[in-house]
């Protein structure tokens, strides 16, 4: 298992979305991914996309502007 | 969401596919201003796909999409949209995405006559023909309008079980949403494209001017252009003032890209400066930053004007008064 950071800073959506899917593209299942965003919309627009995908949601933040979320990497 | 609905009922497997175009309007983007904070920050496609319990491929076609933008075939709308362009892109992309991922045919949920550019009777197979999709692109609420595509013709789906709404009422969807079941769906009418905003396409315009009509762009341009009051007081530059905290926000993002200004006696917006702006442009630029302050009354307020690479300097200016900025002024 590999975890790796994506940085979305600054990307409106659905950029911080599209970033996420082509990351997950290059992981394995069980593999994690941390992406941080500043816009908002990560915290609803990211869930749903792994909902809809069969990724998991394992810990979401939101600190200072800044929003983190951390997936798992579906089968 | 009908359209995929209608298809999905027949027992087909369907999934969605979303073109970021960087135009996009999206409830984020409105989101950037506390005003709109109220408003739902889903995205529209992701929530539509989750209602459908369908897949949902969102694909970044901003590079793609520059010589859709700059050279429209069909040329544009009532503004800067190239509706019909744009459609024939779109569906060109898709044909190549169902090629690529082993899907059959393709569906969307135009209805004839209910756009006055790209849907159309007369342009409807246009879109199909340019696109290269043929009667491999399938129009679900509009479909017994059409000859019909070569699913029906294979049996792929019930033609019988399609629809054939045209116009530029919704009434017909609305009563299919309602059979469905959906309480809930995206606004009709209204665009869901910057492009076909007469304010945001003047933004467009006056940026490729001053550029000597270069009319190459980038993501940030095209983002900048949605958020902040723009005004020109001269060829040579323009502000950008936030209008609220929201969007001051976002463009502290670009303090190394922009010189930038703000109030440092008062309180007062970010406000970015793109171009080339001599000292005696500065001084206006300032007195302009002053007036959108707290100082606006004041008979001297500071402005910090700070360069990309961070070094500050102040100017004491007095806010330019209201009746001194030209309408002309204002993007």
């Amino acid at each position: 298992m590999t975890r790796e950071t994506l940085n979305a800073r600054r990307l409106l959506c659905p950029l911080p979305v599209i970033r996420t899917q082509d990351k997950v593209k290059q992981l394995k299942a069980g593999d994690q991914l941390e992406v941080i965003g500043t816009d908002p919309g990560v915290m609803q627009d990211i869930p749903a996309w792994c909902r809809i995908n069969g990724h998991k949601v394992l810990e979401t933040q939101a600190d200072d502007g800044e929003y983190v979320i951390v997936l798992e990497v579906g089968g | 969401m009908l359209a995929a609905k209608t298809i999905l009922e027949q027992g087909v497997q369907v999934e969605g596919i979303n073109f970021f175009t960087g135009f996009c309007v999206e409830g984020h983007t409105h989101a950037i201003r506390a005003k709109d904070k109220a408003k739902p920050k889903r995205n529209n496609s992701l929530w539509v796909a989750e209602q459908l319990g369908i897949k949902l491929h969102i694909i970044d076609v901003i590079e793609e999409y520059k010589d859709v933008l700059i050279n429209p075939k069909h040329g544009y709308g009532a503004n800067m949209n190239p509706c019909l362009d744009c459609k024939i892109f779109m569906v060109n992309k898709a044909k190549q995405w169902i090629a690529e991922n082993g899907f059959d045919f393709i569906i969307t949920g135009e209805v004839i006559g209910q756009r006055p550019m790209s849907q159309r009777k007369e342009t409807m197979p246009i879109v199909a023909r340019e696109s290269g999709a043929d009667d491999l692109l399938l129009r679900p609420l509009c479909a017994k309008n059409l000859p019909p595509t070569l699913p029906e013709r294979e049996g792929w789906v019930d033609r019988e079980k399609l629809h054939d709404f045209s116009g530029r009422s919704r009434k017909p969807q609305m009563a299919l949403a309602e059979h469905y079941g959906f309480s809930e769906y995206a606004q009709p009418a209204g665009g869901c494209c910057f492009l076909t905003d007469a304010s945001y396409s003047a933004k467009l315009v006056d940026l490729w001017q001053a550029r000597d009509n270069n009319k190459a762009y980038d993501l940030d341009d095209v983002m900048l252009l949605k958020v902040g009051r723009h005004i020109r007081p001269r060829p040579n530059f323009k502000m950008i003032v936030a209008r609220e905290e929201g969007e001051g926000r976002f463009l502290q993002g670009y303090k190394k890209e922009f010189m930038t200004m703000s109030s440092t006696s008062h309180s007062g917006p970010l406000v970015l400066i793109d171009g080339s702006p001599s000292d005696e442009d500065l001084q206006l630029a300032a007195a302009i930053t002053a007036r959108y302050g707290q100082g606006r009354e004041a008979d001297r307020v500071d402005v910090s004007i700070t360069d990309k690479d961070g070094s500050t300097r102040t100017v004491q200016v007095k806010p330019l008064p209201a009746d001194q900025i030209p309408e002309a002024w204002f993007i």
